[in-house]
Formats: C-alpha cells, sequence, structure tokens
C-alpha cells in the first residue's frame, strides 16, 4: 500500500482524481503561507466551539488506524468523537487543521519537516514544536513506529545468506533487486542508497509494488523496497533489512493537534505516545486490510487494555448504498444546477466574443485544470467552505462549468447569419431575440454541454471522499486504501450505474426541451 | 406624391472599401422598384441599412420624411417586411409559428391571427395543410412563400426582397415571380426587390435602379436604360444579360 506521507512520496497512482505533482503542492503551500490576512481573521473566528471532535485522518490504512484508536480513546475519555476519514493529503489535513476545522490528526515527522514546515532535516523536535506553535497546533510525542521506506527480503532467503543490514548486500551481488519505478527514480531513493552503501546495481529491474510481494515470494526477485509498517511485511513474514547507515528519513508517527483542544484529550493523544512499535503497527495495519474494517484494528490495539469492545452493529450495504448514492446525487445535482445557472449566462457572454468573451472561455478552461486536489486544497481553508459538502459543491460547480459555457457560446455562434438577421430585422427586441430564437435553436448544444457536465460530475463527485464529504467516492476511496475490490465495486458500479441513467434521462429530456423542428 | 423611404448621402464602408458611396435615392409608394447590378456593387448594403441591420457611415435615412434612429429603429422595422434569400426562417418554429410570430409577440387577438393567416395563405396560395410543418419539411418554393407570409403577416408599409427567388428552380420561379407581381399589385405594396435577372427586373419592376461599384448609375424602366443608357456601363450590363439568355 503506497502511502501520502511524504514530500513528493506520491500518493497513490491509483487515486480517484488527478494526483497533485510535488510542486503543486509546493506552491500551495507558499500560496498558504502568505495567504491574506483576512483569511487568518476569518478562520479562526470560523469553527470556534466545536460540540465534538471531529479527527482527521490521510487516504491510507495506517492513517485510518490511528485515527480510529485516538477516537476510540477520546470516547473512552467521555468525549464524543467524530472521524472525517481519508481526507486529501497532506495539504488539506494541514489546512483544515490549522483553520481549527479538525481537531487533530496522525502525521508524520519527516512530512511535518519537509511538508508542513519546510525545515531542513537537521531540525530539532523543539524546533519544530515552536514553529507549529505558531500556526496554533501542538505535536505528541512519537507514537513509536517508524513508517519510512526499507528494503524487505524473505526471512528464509536472509537468514541462509546471514544478511540482516542494508551494508550485507554489499557482498551478495547475485540478488535480484525488485523496485518499485517510483524508488529507482526518487532523488532520495535508490541512486543515493546504492551510493551510500556501495552496493551492486546490475541485477535491478522496476516492478509494481503489489506485484514485487509475489516476486518475492515466488524467488524472482530477492530484494524489494517497502514501506516499513506496510502489512504485507508481516503477512508474507519478510525480514526488514536494517538501515545501518542511517540513510533513510525518519518518519515517526505523532498527532498534531490544536493547541485549544480541552486538556483531557490531550491527555488522551499523550497517553497514546510510545505505545505502537513497527511490530504493532505492521499487525494493526494487516488486521484492518484483513477485515477491512478500521475500528477492528482499532478495537485490537486496546485488546492489550483488556477492554474489548461488544462490535458496533454494523450498518447494512443496502441502507450504506442509499446514503453513498443519496449524497453523491446531492452533490451532483446541486453542483450541475449551479453550473447551470451560473454557465448559461457566461456562455451567452462568451457568445459575443470580444475581450471579455475570450477571458471567460480561458478562465473556465483553466479551472478545469486545476487537479481536483489542488482545487480541494484552495477551498478548504475558505471559512464557509472548509471539510464540508459545500466544498466539494463548489469544485463539482467549478468543473462543471466548461462545457455548458463552452456549449453555450458555440452554440450561439453556431446561428446561421440570415436566421439571426431575421430576428432582428422582424422587429424584436434583444431579450425576445434570445428567448424565443436563440436559445431554442442551440438548445441542442447547450444540452449537449449539460449533459456532459452531469456525465463528469457524477464521476468527479467521488473526489468528495477526499474532504470527507460522503458519496459513492467513499467505498472506492477505502476500497483502493484496502486493495479490497468488492469496496471498490461497492462505489463504482452504482456510479457507473448512475451515470448511465443520467445520461438516459437528458436523452429523455432532449425530447422535451429540443424543439421538434431541430429534431427532424 | 412623397416617397416613402428617401436615402440622402447614405454611404457605407466596410473597412477600406466603400459598399456604398453617397447615395441619394427615394422610393416611392405603391411601386415596385428594383435594385440590379453586379454582385458586390452594394444592392443588399443598400436594403440592410433600410432596415437597420447596417448603420450608415455618413447621411441620413428618412422613412415618411422622418430620420430613422438607433430610438425608432425597432417600431419602424415592425412596419417594414424582410425576405431574403434562402427565406432566415426560424427552424425551431412551424410555418404556422414563423408567420404569427410578431403577431404573437404583440398579442394580437387570436381570431384576427387566424383570419389574418388564411388570408396570407390565399394571397400567396401555401397550402394551409402544410402551415404545421418545420421549415425542413418544405420545399425551397414553399420556404419562400413562407418567408413572404411572415414579412406580410403584420401588413408593412414597406417590404424589402433581397433576391427572394435566387435559390429556386426554373418553374417555381416563374411561378412565384407570377404571384409576386399579383401580390404587389393587389396589396399595392411598396416594394424593393433585390435581383441579378435583368428580365425578372423588368416583370416585377415598376422603376428599375441599376447599381455598380457602389453607385447608382441610372434609374429608369427597362426601356430607359436600353434607349437612354446614361453610362457605358448600362449598354454593357444589359448586353452582357441578354447574351447570357442566349446561351
Ligand atoms: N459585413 C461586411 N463586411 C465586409 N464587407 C462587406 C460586408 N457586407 C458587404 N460587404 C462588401 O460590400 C460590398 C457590397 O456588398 P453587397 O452585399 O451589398 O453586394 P450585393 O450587391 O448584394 O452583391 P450580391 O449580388 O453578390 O449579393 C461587397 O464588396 C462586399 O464584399
Ligand atoms: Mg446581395
Amino acid at each position: 500500500m503506497r502511502r501520502i506521507r511524504k514530500a513528493g512520496k506520491q500518493e497513490s497512482r491509483r487515486d480517484l482524481c488527478v494526483p497533485t505533482s510535488r510542486p503543486i503542492h509546493r506552491f500551495l503551500l507558499s500560496f498558504f503561507s502568505c495567504v491574506p490576512a483576512f483569511l487568518i481573521i476569518f478562520s479562526s473566528v470560523s469553527v470556534s466551539a466545536a460540540p465534538i471532535i471531529i479527527i482527521g485522518s490521510k487516504k491510507f490504512t495506517e492513517s485510518y488506524v490511528l485515527a480510529e484508536i485516538a477516537k476510540r480513546a477520546v470516547e473512552d475519555a467521555g468525549v464524543p468523537a467524530e472521524h472525517r476519514q481519508g481526507m486529501g493529503g497532506t495539504i488539506i489535513l494541514w489546512e483544515a487543521l490549522r483553520t481549527n476545522q479538525i481537531a487533530f490528526y496522525p502525521e508524520y515527522t519527516g512530512t511535518i519537516g519537509e511538508e508542513i514546515l519546510k525545515a531542513s532535516p537537521s531540525t530539532s523536535t523543539a524546533d519544530m514544536r515552536a514553529r507549529l506553535e505558531k500556526s496554533g497546533v501542538g505535536m505528541t510525542g512519537e507514537l513509536g513506529f517508524n513508517n519510512t521506506y526499507a528494503l524487505v527480503m524473505q526471512r528464509t532467503t536472509a537468514e541462509r545468506l546471514q544478511i540482516h543490514t542494508i551494508s550485507d548486500l554489499r557482498n551478495h551481488p547475485e540478488l535480484k533487486f525488485g523496485l518499485t519505478h517510483e524508488f529507482i527514480d526518487r532523488r532520495d531513493g535508490w541512486q543515493p542508497l546504492a551510493e551510500r552503501y556501495q552496493l551492486p546495481t546490475q541485477n535491478i529491474s522496476g516492478i509494481d509494488h503489489g506485484l514485487g510481494y509475489g516476486a518475492l515470494r515466488n524467488g524472482s526477485i530477492d530484494v524489494k523496497d517497502a514501506y516499513s509498517t506496510d502489512a504485507k511485511i508481516g503477512e508474507n513474514d519478510l525480514v526488514v533489512l536494517q538501515d545501518d547507515l542511517q540513510f533513510f528519513p525518519q518518519y515517526k508517527a505523532v498527532f498534531l493537534y490544536r493547541l485549544t483542544l480541552p486538556e483531557n484529550v490531550i491527555a488522551v493523544l499523550r497517553k497514546l505516545e510510545g505505545t505502537l512499535d513497527e511490530k504493532r503497527m505492521i499487525q494493526l495495519n494487516a488486521e484492518a486490510e484483513r477485515t477491512k474494517n478500521y475500528t477492528r484494528a482499532a478495537d485490537l490495539y486496546f485488546q492489550n487494555d483488556a477492554s474489548p469492545r461488544q462490535p458496533r452493529s454494523g450498518e447494512s450495504l443496502t441502507h450504506k448504498l442509499i446514503r453513498w448514492t443519496s449524497r453523491h446525487l446531492e452533490l451532483a445535482g446541486i453542483s450541475l444546477l449551479l453550473s447551470i445557472i451560473v454557465g448559461i449566462p457566461l456562455g451567452i457572454a462568451a457568445s459575443r466574443g470580444g475581450a471579455i468573451g475570450q477571458a471567460i472561455l480561458a478562465v473556465t478552461a483553466a479551472v478545469q485544470t486545476i487537479p481536483s486536489l489542488a482545487l480541494l486544497a484552495l477551498l478548504v481553508p475558505v471559512p464557509f467552505f472548509g471539510i464540508s459538502p459545500r466544498t466539494a459543491i463548489a469544485a463539482l460547480f467549478l468543473y462543471g462549468l466548461l462545457p455548458i459555457v463552452r456549449n453555450t457560446a458555440t452554440g450561439l455562434q453556431d446561428i446561421a447569419q440570415p436566421v439571426r438577421e431575421s430576428a432582428i430585422a422582424l422587429g424584436l427586441e434583444p431579450s425576445a431575440r434570445l428567448w424565443k430564437i436563440y436559445l431554442p435553436i442551440a438548445s441542442r448544444t447547450i444540452l449537449g454541454g449539460i449533459k456532459t457536465s452531469a456525465v463528469i460530475n457524477i464521476g468527479t463527485a467521488t473526489l468528495a471522499a477526499l474532504i470527507g464529504a460522503g458519496g459513492l467516492g467513499e467505498p472506492i476511496l477505502s476500497g483502493l486504501n484496502l486493495n479490497d475490490h468488492a469496496t471498490i465495486l461497492q462505489g463504482a458500479i452504482p456510479a457507473a450505474v448512475l451515470a448511465l441513467l443520467v445520461q438516459w434521462s437528458f436523452d429523455l429530456l432532449d425530447r422535451f426541451l429540443i424543439p421538434k423542428g431541430l429534431r427532424l | 406624391m412623397t416617397a416613402l423611404v428617401q436615402l440622402r448621402g447614405v454611404s457605407k464602408t466596410f473597412g477600406a472599401a466603400a459598399a456604398l458611396h453617397s447615395t441619394d435615392i427615394a422610393f416611392e409608394r405603391a411601386k415596385t422598384t428594383v435594385l440590379i447590378g453586379p454582385s458586390g456593387c452594394g444592392k443588399s448594403t443598400l436594403l440592410r441599412l433600410i432596415i437597420g441591420l447596417l448603420e450608415p457611415d455618413d447621411g441620413i435615412i428618412q422613412f415618411e420624411g422622418a430620420p430613422t434612429t438607433f430610438a425608432n429603429i425597432a417600431d419602424l422595422r415592425r412596419r417594414i417586411g424582410y425576405v431574403i434569400q434562402d427565406g432566415g426562417l426560424f427552424p425551431h418554429l412551424t410555418a404556422r409559428q414563423n408567420v404569427l410570430l410578431m403577431s404573437m409577440h404583440l398579442k394580437r387577438p387570436a381570431a384576427e391571427m387566424d383570419q389574418r393567416l388564411t388570408e396570407l395563405c390565399a394571397l400567396t396560395r401555401f397550402p394551409q395543410t402544410a402551415l404545421d410543418r418545420y421549415p425542413i419539411e418544405l420545399s425551397g418554393g414553399q420556404r419562400q412563400r413562407i418567408s413572404l407570409m411572415r414579412a406580410l403577416a403584420l401588413s408593412p408599409e414597406l417590404l424589402l426582397l433581397d433576391e427572394p427567388l435566387g435559390a429556386l428552380d426554373p418553374l417555381v420561379r416563374a411561378a412565384l415571380q407570377k404571384d409576386l407581381k399579383e401580390i404587389f399589385a393587389r396589396l399595392k405594396q411598396t416594394a424593393i426587390l433585390v435581383t441579378h435577372d435583368l428580365a425578372e427586373a423588368a416583370y416585377l419592376g415598376d422603376v428599375i435602379v441599376l447599381m455598380n461599384e457602389g453607385r447608382v448609375v441610372q434609374i429608369g424602366t427597362l426601356e430607359d436604360l436600353r434607349t437612354k443608357p446614361a453610362a457605358k456601363f448600362v449598354t454593357e450590363f444589359i448586353n452582357a444579360q441578354r447574351g447570357l439568355a442566349l446561351v
């Protein structure tokens, strides 16, 4: 399972939406670090006294599990809590925390240093704390484990060859390395690692992360890269080679929290410090992936305390499907409506050409090129939006504009000159021309744009899950994280069916809305 | 008798090219004036200036003695009918709706509209049964009849026709020429008609205006043009048309 936790250690390629690249993260971070003062003022008054503790997590298994553990710990202390799981990425979580929309979320020291604070690797923990404090954010002590890159081997091979550390690999040039392309390409990946340890570099092949485990098992490769708390390490009984020269950066798990949290909540978080080593975390990750249930994995953590919980009554699949689908339709529907209300007038304005028309088309097209994660990250710190469905609707609305604006403009521009001039020569006023002649004639093209928008919206509405706004993206996202196809399909199939239904109902609508004379 | 429409020193330039040089011309009531001349000589430009699709660079256009302005052009357009080569019918409206569009827009009583429609069908020999068809379901000749009905719907004082028969085959064209002549006569319609065809001009026009390169060369009957050509061009133009007719 890939994670987002390091700068540039890219979020999964199986991402729901266009993954933001590192420069964009950089850009956004620097953008937000100089965010206008009014935003800061607004955001500090926006969500002041949240009645319940909102916990965030990133969209990968370990983050979900850590947040679930904290949720239970907080609830056990008598404070109601809610887990907004699987939010977009560092930037979104950080902005949500900074603007007091979530109370805390699990993070890694390496990410805090490199991505959030942009500090040099040598920055001390005390220094980090001081700098976080300026944003009203506190950092707990380390939870225990370090989730960083590692090299792993089959236990049998490692024992036979007496390999315990990465340095030991130097004496075995015959070993075959199967590395992810990402690891091979990273500036702090294979190349510098091999240089530092002076490893042989002839037997290297690039292989997909998931497939690599199979290759390791059947012996087609001997060594691969992994994350040190990957559930697969436990499942396959692999050996993590010791990073004896301390090449890999430290990614120690901590919680980042609002300094304004009640004392008792902070105390609960601090009690989690030092309670999770790599082995334990691997075990919990494996439990989550095996049972497809993060709460179960979190409960496993507490079983040492001998306080098992009765299993919660799970929500039935039908009920979940209804909840996801109706939220999905709500998000897509409202945003489409807004796109229509705003897009058609903009399209009318754009159809008149000139500088304004060009500008309208250029801006709506440019909006389309913003990766969804980046767009969400831009909206989350804005007080009215935050980590609510409103943000998802706003993003969908913006993405929905282009097809409507462009089709309205071309539909109107394509009206034949004689028709246009006849309308004028008859003595119709401009508004009557538009309503009685131009718009009806352009209606097929305009509806085509709306249809495109609607279908795209149904697909894109899955992004709402990135900010915890629900919809069919929720099962898709968690299925992707769990590598669980059944869960993915629970979201993907209804989404595909919805897209088809929307397509059909618009085809039906064509018959009512497009004048008959244009359909002959 | 005063002219219904009068152009005084009207000129129009597109970019550097003059489409119409400073022109003075009057259009008499109850007469059919035919504009004729080589392609690009400014015939359509002249009509479009009168109906306000174009604004003159210079000069004034008077309708019943009053200059047309931005403020009164919308009203004037309702007193002028405009028929163009391919009809310019609205594809999303039926023949009936095309004809009655303005009447409905102006909220004329239904009975009045029905009566007018029946009259117009009789006048233009359009089959009433085809009134509910869409333009795309009509023949070229039928489309031109609808276009004519639409232009006549509000009983305009002036009818402008820009090559109304240009796109029709010879038989249909001949039939419509005959019908137009009858209609103009029966309605005592003031009309300005643009054509390329000298025979059509002679048949329909009370007055022929021969234009060339943005200028009016001669105004008169075909006989005047033949016997008293105002310039060498007039004879050339007539001869060219005759030559074409012989082929
Ligand atoms: N909108 C326009 N922009 C630029 N030039 C134009 C425009 N309309 C007309 N012209 C030019 O003005 C001149 C007169 O055009 P006009 O349409 O009046 O000619 P016409 O006599 O109607 O020709 P035809 O018999 O081919 O219809 C032509 O040279 C034409 O190219
Ligand atoms: Mg013309």
